[in-house]
C-alpha cells in the first residue's frame, strides 16, 4: 500500500526540513548581555533562602529562615545592626550590597535533594537570585552545592555536618561556615577521654545514609586513637521511629558508651529509647554507662527533653557564648523574635553577611570575584572567634563547642551547657586529610 | 492524518500548540509588575509539565485502560534516572544514549515487577507494586549506596564527577547534559516590552518526545490492543471464560507504562543531571496517581492537565510568602492587612499542599471525570447558550425504543 519510491522533490524538501533543524539550536546558543548568572541590573539584588519548610527538618528551616530575614533587615540598614557592628571587617555600610538593596525570595527544600534543586532553581531562574543560603541537611547542601557550581552562583551552605560537603563533593561556588563531623569528632575525644577515661568500649548506632556513615568514621577514628574499643557499629534506618530493637543488644554486646550518631527526630527517639531501657542507670565492665550524642541541635535537645540530662555532643554555635558578636546577633534575633537562635539559624546569618561582604570588598557580585575575596578570608565578630575561610575547600575553621545536657535547666531554652571550647588548632586538619579526599573544587563557573 | 480520525489529529495539534508556544501561554504577566509572581514560563518549570505529562500519560496506559492501580510507578521513573546519569558517568554528557538506556532499564525492571506483581489484581496489585517501589527505594537510599558498592551515592543523590570515565566525551563538548553540542540549559530570552519569554534548548527536546508519546498513546488507545485491555477493566473474569489470556495483555500495558516512566526519569536526569532517591519514594508514585485523577482518568489529554497543575501549585503556591502577602493587601489599613495575611497564610507557602488537597476534593466530588470532563461542561453550556435560544427542542431526544 506505502509508496516509497524517492522524488527529487521530496530529498529537495528532508534536506530543507533537517537542514533547518540543524540550524534551530544556534538560535538557542546566542550570547547574551550578561557578564554572569543574573547580573542585578536594576536598584535591588534578589538572594535566595532555601530552607526546609515541611519535612523531618522544618524546625530548623523556619529559624534558619528568621535568622536571613534578620540579615536582609541588617544589611539594609534596618533595626539594630546585629553583627555588622561587632564585624571585623567594615566593608558593609548598612546601605544594602554595593548600593542595591537586598531582597530575597524563599524556598522549601523538604530535606529532598530532588525538592531542594528544583526551588534552587526555580530561585535561580524565574527570580533572578544571585546566590542560594541555608537548608538543613548534607545530602541536600551537596547537591544545591553542584546546581549551583553548574548554574553560576554562590552557594552558602547552611546546617550541613558530612565530611563529603567540603571533601569529596567540594565545588569552588560552594562555601561552608558550618563545623563537619571531623571537627566534631576531634573535639569530643578529649573531653571524652576526661570525662569516662581512656579504656572504654563504644557501640555506635548510625543513621544509615552519608552523613552517619562519614560521622561515625570520624568518631570511630578519634575514640579510637583515644585507646577506646569499638565494640560494634549498627546502622538504622533512617525512617525509624522505634529503637528498642537496636537498643536492647546493647546491653549484652560488652560495650559500656553508646555512641548515637543519629539527628533530629532520629536521634530524639533512639535517646528517649535508650533512656528508657535504663542504659545510663547500668554498669558495664565497672564503669558506669555512658551515652554520646556527637551532633546535638538546640531544638533536638528541647524534643529530647529531660533525656539528655549530662549528655555530652559537640555544637558549632550556642546562644549563651559571651563574646560580642554572639551577644550582639542573640540580642537583635531575641529581640525581634523573642527567643534565642538555634545555631543553624546563627550559621545561616552569618552566611549571608559574609557573602555580602565579600561581594562588597570585591566590588561586584560575579561568583568568580566573591570565591577570591572569600578565599583565606579571616574574620571575626560574628560569634565563633576568629575564623578562616580556607581557600583549598572552602571550608571555615573555627572553635568548636563541646556541650552537655543541662542537669537543671532552668528555662525552655537553657538545655544545654558548654562544656568547653575546642581551640581551632585542635580541629584543624589537612586539606588532603583521607576522609576528605577524592574531591575537586575545580574551576569558579560565573555562568552565561 | 498519521493514521488518526479527525478529532485525535485536531486533539494532537492542540497539544503540539500548547506545547510548542508554552513559553508565551505560561508568561502572560509582565516581568516586573506584582502579578508575575504566577508566571510559570521559566525552563525548570516548563520541563517539569512535560516531563511529568509523560510520565502520566504513560501511568494512563496502565490505569486509564485496565485499571490496574499501580501505586509504585515512581520506581520506574527512579531507575530511569539512574540509568541517564550512570550513562553520564560513564560515556559522555550526550542525552540520547542516557535517554535511550534509562528506557530500557526501566522496561526490564517493569517486566520483572510486572510479572509478580500481575498475579494478583485489585488491591493486591496496587499493595504488591507499593512494596516493591518502597523496595527499591531503600535498597536506593541506603542498601546500594555503601561505599563499597555505591551504586546510587544514597541520600546525596547519583552525579557527575570530574574523575569519572566519560569515555566518549570528547576534548571540546559542553560539560553539562547536552544534545550532539546543544546545551540543555542554553537558554534564548526574548524580550517584547515589558514581558520576556524564555525558549530553553532542554523543554523544546522534552516537548518534541512528549508529543511523540502523546501520539503513541493515542494510537495505543485506538488499537485492537487498547480494546483489549478495555475489555480487562470493563470485566476480567469474562474475558477469561471466553479463552481469552488475558495476562499477556496487561503485563505489555505495564511494561509500556514503566517505560513511559523510564523515559520521564532519563529526561529529568538530563535536564538536571542528578538522580536523587526521593523520586522513588511512595509519595512520587501517590503523587503521578492524583495527576491522572485530577486531569480525567482514561482520557487522553487529562494526565497531561493534571500533572500542570499539581507542578504548577508545587512550584508556584509554595513560593508565596508573608512578605508576598504584605505586599498585595498592603493597600488595606494596617490591622486589615495583617488579618488579610494571618487568613490567607495557611493556604501559601508550606501550606500549598492544603491547598492543592481542598481543589483535589472538589474536582473529585463535583467533577468525577477531573478537569476532561470540567472543560466538557463548560463547553456543552457555551454551546447550549449558543444554540439553545433559538431551538430549545434540538437537545431532547426521543428514546429509541
Amino acid at each position: 500500500m506505502s509508496n516509497k519510491s524517492v522524488t527529487r522533490r521530496g530529498v529537495l524538501k528532508t534536506g530543507a526540513v533537517a537542514g533547518a533543524g540543524v540550524a534551530l539550536p544556534t538560535i538557542f546558543t546566542a550570547s547574551s548581555a550578561a557578564a554572569y548568572t543574573n547580573e542585578p541590573t536594576g536598584g535591588s539584588v534578589t538572594l535566595g533562602f532555601n530552607v526546609p519548610q515541611t519535612g523531618p527538618y522544618a524546625d530548623e528551616g523556619n529559624d534558619e529562615l528568621l535568622a536571613q530575614q534578620l540579615a536582609v533587615e541588617h544589611l539594609n540598614g534596618e533595626g539594630d545592626g546585629g553583627c555588622l557592628n561587632t564585624f571585623t571587617s567594615k566593608a558593609l555600610q548598612g546601605n544594602g550590597i554595593l548600593g542595591k538593596k537586598v531582597e530575597f525570595v524563599t524556598g522549601d527544600t523538604q530535606t529532598k535533594s530532588d525538592a531542594a534543586r528544583a526551588s534552587a532553581k526555580s530561585m535561580i531562574e524565574k527570580d533572578g537570585a544571585i546566590m542560594i543560603n541555608g537548608g538543613s541537611s548534607s545530602g541536600v547542601a551537596v547537591a544545591v552545592q553542584g546546581l549551583c557550581q553548574e548554574a553560576g552562583v554562590i552557594f552558602m551552605a547552611g546546617l550541613t555536618h558530612a565530611n563529603d560537603t567540603t571533601g569529596k563533593d567540594k565545588k569552588a561556588n560552594g562555601f561552608r561556615h558550618f563545623f563537619n563531623a571531623y571537627m566534631s569528632g576531634a573535639a569530643l575525644a578529649p573531653v571524652l577521654a576526661n570525662a569516662y577515661g581512656k579504656e572504654r568500649r563504644a557501640y555506635h548506632l548510625t543513621a544509615d545514609y552519608n552523613w552517619g556513615w562519614t560521622q561515625e568514621e570520624s568518631i570511630v577514628a578519634s575514640t579510637e586513637a583515644l585507646g577506646w574499643e569499638t565494640v560494634n557499629t549498627v546502622k538504622t534506618p533512617l525512617a525509624s521511629t522505634d529503637f528498642s530493637s537496636y537498643i536492647a543488644p546493647v546491653l549484652n554486646s560488652g560495650a559500656d558508651v553508646l555512641v548515637l550518631n543519629h539527628y533530629g527526630g532520629n536521634m530524639v527517639n533512639s535517646l528517649t529509647n535508650a533512656i528508657q531501657f535504663g542504659l545510663l542507670d547500668k554498669q558495664a565492665n565497672g564503669k558506669d554507662f555512658a551515652i554520646v550524642v556527637p551532633l546535638y541541635s538546640e531544638l533536638m535537645a528541647a524534643g529530647a527533653g529531660e533525656n539528655i540530662k549530662g549528655v555530652l555532643g559537640s555544637m558549632n554555635w550556642n546562644w549563651q557564648l559571651q563574646d560580642e558578636g554572639s551577644k550582639a546577633f542573640v540580642k537583635s534575633f531575641g529581640e525581634k523574635y523573642g527567643k534565642p537562635p538555634s545555631n543553624s539559624a546563627q550559621t545561616c546569618y552569618a552566611q549571608v553577611l559574609l557573602y555580602a561582604d565579600a561581594c562588597e570588598r570585591a566590588g561586584t557580585f560575579n561568583p568568580c570575584g566573591v570565591v577570591e575575596a572569600l578565599e583565606g578570608f579571616e574574620f571575626d565578630g560574628l560569634g565563633n572567634g576568629p575564623t578562616l575561610y580556607r581557600a583549598d575547600d572552602h571550608q571555615c575553621f573555627k572553635d568548636v563547642l563541646v556541650v552537655k545536657g543541662n542537669e537543671s535547666p532552668t528555662n525552655a531554652y537553657d538545655t544545654l551547657e558548654i562544656v568547653e571550647v575546642t581551640p581551632v588548632e585542635q580541629v584543624t586538619y589537612a586539606p588532603d586529610h583521607p576522609m576528605f579526599s577524592g574531591g575537586d573544587l575545580g574551576q569558579c563557573n560565573p555562568g552565561a | 492524518m498519521l493514521g488518526l480520525n479527525k478529532k485525535d489529529t485536531s486533539l494532537l495539534i492542540i497539544v503540539a500548540i500548547l506545547t510548542l508556544l508554552a513559553p508565551f501561554i505560561l508568561n502572560p504577566f509582565p516581568a516586573g509588575s506584582a502579578m508575575a509572581q504566577f508566571n510559570a514560563g521559566y525552563p525548570d518549570l516548563m520541563q517539569r509539565f512535560v516531563i511529568f505529562g509523560i510520565f502520566a500519560i504513560g501511568f494512563n496506559i496502565l490505569f486509564g485502560l485496565t485499571g490496574y492501580l499501580s501505586f509504585g510507578h515512581a520506581a520506574f521513573l527512579g531507575v530511569g534516572s539512574y540509568s541517564a546519569v550512570w550513562m553520564f558517568k560513564l560515556l559522555s554528557y550526550n542525552v540520547i544514549p542516557a535517554i535511550a538506556l534509562s528506557v530500557v532499564v526501566a522496561g526490564l525492571f517493569s517486566l520483572l515487577i510486572g510479572y509478580v506483581s500481575l498475579r494478583r489484581s485489585g488491591i493486591y496489585f496496587s499493595i504488591l507494586t507499593l512494596a516493591f517501589a518502597q523496595m527499591s527505594f531503600a535498597l536506593a537510599y541506603s542498601v546500594l549506596s555503601n561505599p563499597k558498592f555505591n551504586l546510587t551515592n544514597g541520600e546525596t543523590g547519583l552525579q557527575v564527577y570530574a574523575d569519572d570515565p566519560q569515555i566518549l566525551q570528547g576534548a571540546n563538548s559542553p560539560d553539562l547534559p547536552h544534545l550532539f553540542g546543544l546545551p540543555m540549559r542554553s537558554t534564548y530570552t526574548l524580550e517584547v516590552g515589558a514581558w520576556s519569554f524564555d525558549f530553553n534548548a532542554g523543554y523544546y527536546l522534552c516537548a518534541v518526545i512528549m508529543m511523540a508519546v502523546f501520539y503513541l498513546a493515542i494510537r495505543i488507545f485506538r488499537s485492537p490492543f487498547g480494546m483489549m485491555l478495555r475489555a480487562v477493566k470493563s470485566n476480567q473474569q469474562r474475558m477469561n471464560y471466553t479463552g481469552l489470556n488475558s495476562k499477556p495483555y496487561t503485563l505489555a500495558a505495564f511494561v509500556i507504562s514503566g517505560m513511559y516512566a523510564g523515559l520521564a526519569g532519563g529526561l529529568m536526569a538530563a535536564m538536571d543531571p542528578l538522580a536523587g532517591a526521593e523520586r522513588m519514594q511512595w509519595t512520587a508514585s501517590g503523587e503521578v496517581v492524583l495527576m491522572t485523577i485530577l486531569g480525567g482518568t482514561g482520557t487522553l489529554i487529562g494526565p497531561v492537565l493534571g500533572a500542570g497543575f499539581i507542578k504548577y501549585f508545587e512550584n508556584i503556591f509554595s513560593k508565596i510568602n508573608d512578605n508576598v502577602l504584605h505586599g498585595w493587601f498592603s493597600f488595606l489599613p494596617d490591622g486589615m492587612e495583617d488579618a488579610m495575611v494571618f487568613i490567607v497564610h495557611p493556604f501559601i507557602g508550606k501550606g500549598w499542599h492544603l491547598t492543592l488537597g481542598i481543589l483535589f476534593m472538589l474536582v473529585v466530588i463535583f467533577l468525577p471525570g477531573g478537569l476532561v470532563e470540567g472543560g466538557q461542561r463548560l463547553l456543552n453550556w457555551v454551546r447550549g447558550r449558543r444554540s439553545g435560544a433559538d431551538d430549545k427542542t434540538a437537545g431532547k431526544t426521543e428514546p429509541a425504543e
